[in-house]
């Protein structure tokens, strides 16, 4: 089997796959991305959290318009994953109105984007109508 | 006696559209020398110059001097997203309040025609091999992969977790909100576009991030706009007929978004707007009620609803029904974007923020023609960067 590495520093692969955020320790409040405090208290201390890996629409789009080398459409949504939101794509739902909605159950998949030349997979994440 | 009030002297905006023959500078200079020229000053009079010019990079204050009149007075660059503009405006307005001079002029110009999508960043090839960068250590480009980085797809977002927290907006009432701003713009000549479209033409436009349609977006297109502001006690010693027409700036607020648990992952525009109302009618002394007519930020069909909320224009969660109810056409209870607003009037982004104080001031000052809205008195002028940045100047009709 390849080598496989998460496409963004904010998903872990293993055990299951799911995403971890920099939670502050003074207010809980929640980042994927490094702060050197935090946004809402100040605070210094950090520490991983788990993010729930269902959740619901709380926001969408399908663009149908996008930069060169972007499929289209493909839709845009916001999650929120018991409390936090989240960005990302919805997978294995046809890209339409009808069949997007907004309050609609999901959960997180992965999918390969590809693999480099010396083979390594980089694993994304997206989000799938949970039944 | 003079009070600490600051008024717009003069006022201008060229026409919104292409310009092929004119640069950012000239498209500046034409609008600063007429705004100048409408207020019945010259640069010889400024104290302080702020201008902006979002995508051109810097130095358009001193480009802009070297065109219409070096005199040594501080020049301001600023960049503050689409609300560039408002924030030269408020520069000016500051300096003003400050005491540092008795007039300010404030210009905003762009240049986008034919640069087509507008988006947080494009995506670049990816590398041969995978290596981890930016603030998320992704691997390669995110946009498109984890969400949607362009304007119309963040802005859908915007209007479809409104309409997913209240209910009672679709498709068809996002494209409505574009049908009345372009039937709106058949009467403003410096529009960028001046075409009127039924419901359906928008519905059926070429679908660029759902529900925004082409016809929902914003006009990319070139303009520049300008504003000279004076002192209380300096307009007192002008002329009648210039004190006459001079409009009060009763409110000029700046903010910033404040932390909220999303912001991380949809631009919260809501927040920092409705603080900077609060502020600006708590500053003006007067409430929403009060308003003749609003130029609000209507990047996006989607944008506009969410705004109405956010500036107090309705009931909380009510938009959607306010929209329905007609109020915000142009012989409507709260005429918004008579001006034909962003999706056609058009939007050079720095100059934005100059130009929709100038549509209020034109109305305020009976000038407006065939848009005129009758008898108005006070108006609100509101801009979005996003990042985030909000201006909001309310703009009161002289009492002479």
């Amino acid at each position: 089997m390849p080598e496989q590495i998460p496409f963004v520093e904010y998903l872990q692969l293993a055990p299951t796959p799911h995403l971890v955020a920099h939670q502050c320790t003074s207010c809980g409040a929640r980042f994927f991305d490094r702060r050197n405090a935090c946004a809402s208290c100040f605070g210094t201390s950090f520490e991983d959290a788990s993010i729930a890996t269902e959740g619901t629409v709380r926001s969408f789009t399908i663009v149908s318009f996008a930069a060169p080398g972007i499929p289209v459409p493909f839709v845009s949504a916001i999650i929120d994953c018991d409390g936090t939101s989240v960005r990302g794509n919805l997978t294995n739902v046809t890209a339409d109105p009808e069949h997007v909605s907004l309050g609609m159950k999901v959960r997180l998949t992965t999918y390969t984007v590809g693999a480099d030349e010396a083979g390594t997979e980089a694993i994304g994440f997206a989000f799938e109508p949970a039944a | 006696m003079a009070s600490d009030d600051v008024w717009i002297l003069g006022i201008n905006m060229t026409k919104f559209g292409k310009h092929t023959d004119k640069d950012t500078v000239d498209l500046a200079s034409q609008a600063a020398m007429a705004a100048l020229a409408d207020g019945g000053v010259t640069m010889a009079d400024m104290g302080m110059l702020a201008a902006g010019c979002l995508m051109g990079g810097g130095g358009i204050a001193q480009m802009i001097q070297k065109q219409i009149g070096q005199t040594g007075i501080p020049a301001y660059n600023v960049s503050n997203a689409c609300a560039t503009g408002a924030t030269a405006l408020r520069v000016a307005y500051m300096s003003i309040k400050s005491g540092e001079c008795d007039f300010g002029l404030a210009v905003g110009v762009e240049k986008l025609s034919g640069v087509g999508l507008l988006s947080g960043g494009s995506r670049k090839d990816d590398g041969k091999t995978w290596n981890r960068s930016g603030r998320y250590g992704a691997v390669a480009a995110t946009d498109g992969r984890i969400g949607t980085d362009t304007m119309p797809g963040v802005f859908a977002q915007v209007g479809m977790e409104y309409a997913h927290k209240y209910g009672g907006a679709d498709f068809a009432l996002f494209a409505g909100i574009s049908e009345k701003n372009h039937a709106h713009s058949t009467l403003n000549p410096l529009a960028a576009y001046q075409k009127r479209f039924t419901l359906d033409e928008i519905m059926n436009d070429m679908m660029i991030a759902y529900p925004n349609t082409r016809a929902m977006c914003s006009a990319n297109c070139d303009g520049g706009a300008a504003a000279v502001l004076v002192s209380d006690a300096k307009l007192k010693t002008l002329s009648l007929e210039q004190q006459r027409r001079a409009v009060k700036i009763s409110a000029s607020i700046l903010t910033s978004d404040p932390y909220q648990e999303a912001c991380q992952v949809l631009p919260d525009v809501n927040t920092l707007t409705r603080r900077a109302a609060e502020q600006a009618y708590a500053k003006a002394g007067i409430g929403p009620e009060d308003l003749d007519l609003v130029e609000l930020h209507d990047c996006f069909a989607t944008a506009e609803l969410v705004h109405y909320d956010n500036l107090m224009l309705c009931e909380p969660g009510g938009a959607a029904d306010f929209f329905k109810s007609g109020a915000t056409w142009r012989d409507g209870s709260m005429p918004v974007n008579v001006s034909g607003g962003l999706e056609s009037k058009g939007h050079p982004i720095a100059a934005t923020g100059i130009a929709n104080v100038w549509e209020v001031c034109h109305h305020l000052r009976n000038e407006a023609g065939d848009r005129q809205i009758q008898g108005a008195k006070v108006g609100l002028a509101h801009v979005i960067g996003l990042g985030s940045a909000c201006g909001i100047h309310i703009l009161e009709k002289s009492g002479l």
